[in-house]
């Protein structure tokens, strides 16, 4: 022990590595500078088309301090209608049936053949994009918000299903057991033993996944599923950088609109 | 606890009282109303007919869409490589921007609470409420098409996430580390390198890695816009309906979601 502390003394500390292993950490470095220089070396960037876009993105940026919600008011107020309706409807049923889905994915509740199935779907529904989704759906029911509506509630049944399946999971034993000793049916355990543990935690997803739709539902008009996205693409294409600005900022305020009435219920209900 | 007396004077317990049911039955009856309102404009705006054709058309588009095209695939290694660049180029990019947001956003860091903060939150909740396809979109305008393009709008669009959690972790630091280090006499720099910085590594790394897996999935679909990657040979086979083509290329960016997700979630576990 004196021999090691006399070796070090008089030497000053040095931090010890991450990673132990050195020829791990030699390797990880260089392997990641190598994949660095190829990676930026195959973009290529034209600088002066670049340059000319400087003078359009100050033009944009400056758009930002005036704003024109008028001209176009009526295209801005029929799309984020259309928003606002996708983001609800889609919400009330994804959450419908991302219930009886969550229930079938916790393994604490259901029998493996229906957990296997119900994992399937969430898995399903997490691996694809909604914007790919939206294509294919407006491929098949044509363009317009009922393609949207259907991606958005496609979309949160992988997402709510899987977050409460983990919440049922991780629930009390002991509440609903005690429950069940009461000789209590299937559903009376499910909605007095079960119900109330889960239920602020579902009520606070629900507020966070309205809030996720109505921003997807922002870019889902990109690909003819409805919405304001159609509105927007329309403005950029037009060079209306004042429309979109003014597009861009109703979006924002929504979205903070929705954060903050999200974090008032969740902090009541928990 | 409230009680009901039913007709033979027997009492029974009930979970609400009367008011708490009138309550919460008008709710229901009103969020019934919007939602049943919502479907009305939604169904209006449908044309029926093309609905209850799909069954068919979506067999149809099955059938032409099986067997995928296989040999189109030499043609999808570059757009592979341009979609991986866009994901992991634009989350170095994002992290270098969010690492100095997240600080002066973090209520034990910031120079100042009532207006320096309020500005990072600002940069914070744009960012994040702009999905990264608008943000494509604005910068094709800008500076025209091309990876460049789809990088700059991961990174942009990633500095808001990335900066929210970061601020969390550096709140919930432990403090007596801190003051630990600077009782030693070290300088403000040395006391983040050293008291703050090992503290919220592991936090970083988790989100750095979290994140780059979510950009593979966004940066996947940001060619449909004209912003490179794999998206933009998905565009092209929809637009002349070469459906075998897209077949393949729904197939390989779900494999990559897949493997993207597998790599994070082991780094995550390696690391916390």
């Amino acid at each position: 022990m004196s021999a090691a502390l006399d070796a070090r003394l008089g030497r000053p500390w040095k931090k010890p590595p991450l990673i132990k292993r050195a020829w791990l950490r030699w390797t990880l470095a260089i392997g990641a500078v190598i994949y660095l220089i190829l990676a930026i070396a195959s973009i290529e960037v034209n600088w002066s088309r670049v340059w000319e876009g400087l003078d359009r993105g100050a033009a944009f940026i400056m758009s930002f301090t005036r704003p024109d919600f008028l001209t176009r008011w009526g295209d801005i107020w029929e799309g984020m209608l259309e928003s606002v309706i996708m983001t609800v409807a889609s919400s009330v049923v994804g959450i419908a049936i991302s219930i009886p889905i969550g229930l079938g994915a916790a393994r604490n509740i259901a029998p493996l053949p229906v957990y296997v199935v119900c994992r399937g779907i969430v898995a399903l529904s997490r691996a694809l994009q909604e914007v790919i989704v939206a294509i294919l759906l407006v491929a098949i029911f044509g363009f317009g918000p009922l393609a949207g509506f259907l991606t958005l509630s496609f979309a949160t049944i992988g997402f709510l299903s899987k977050l409460l399946a983990e919440d049922i999971e991780s629930m009390d034993r002991v509440q609903a057991e005690a429950i069940r000793a009461t000789g209590s049916s299937w559903m009376q355990w499910i909605n007095y033993g079960v119900q109330p543990q889960v239920m602020p935690r579902l009520i606070g997803l629900s507020m966070y996944r309205l809030d996720i739709n109505f921003r997807e539902s922002a870019i889902l008009g990109l690909v003819g599923a409805g919405g304001i996205g159609a509105t927007l693409n329309t403005a950029f294409d037009r060079y209306e950088f004042d429309t979109a600005a003014a597009i861009l900022l109703i979006i924002i305020g929504t979205v903070m609109a929705l954060e903050y009435l999200s974090g008032v219920i969740r902090a009541r209900v928990q | 606890m409230p009680v009901a007396t039913s007709p033979s004077g027997q009492k029974v317990w009930q979970r609400r009282t009367r008011d708490e049911s009138l309550i919460r039955w008008a709710a229901w009856l009103v969020g019934t109303a919007i939602f049943l309102w919502c479907w009305k404009q939604i169904s209006d705006a449908t044309t029926w007919f093309f609905v209850w054709d799909a069954p068919a058309i979506a067999g149809d588009i099955l059938e032409r869409a099986t067997p995928p095209r296989w040999s189109y695939m030499e043609k999808l290694w570059w757009p592979i490589w341009d979609t991986l660049n866009i994901a992991t180029l634009g989350t170095l990019g994002a992290l270098f921007l969010a690492v100095p947001v997240a600080f002066l956003a973090a209520r034990n860091t910031t120079p100042s609470t009532r207006f320096i903060r309020p500005i990072a939150l600002l940069i914070i909740v744009s960012t994040r409420s702009i999905n990264s396809l608008i943000w494509a979109l604005l910068l094709i305008a800008i500076i025209g098409p091309g990876v460049f393009a789809g990088v700059i709008a991961i990174a942009i669009r990633s500095v808001g996430f990335c900066a929210k959690l970061l601020y969390e972790a550096i709140e919930e630091i432990d403090r007596t580390q801190v003051e630990a280090v600077s009782a030693t006499g070290a300088s403000p720099m040395q006391v983040m390198a050293y008291g703050i910085v090992p503290q919220i590594l592991p936090a970083f790394a988790g989100i750095a890695v979290f994140r780059w897996d979510i950009n593979i999935r966004e940066s996947t679909v940001l060619g449909l816009v004209g912003a490179g990657g794999i998206g933009l040979q998905l565009q092209a086979s929809l637009n002349v309906l070469a459906w075998p083509q897209v077949s393949l290329i729904l197939l390989v960016i779900l494999f990559a979601v897949v493997i993207s997700e597998w790599v994070s979630a082991k780094v995550r576990g390696a690391i916390i």
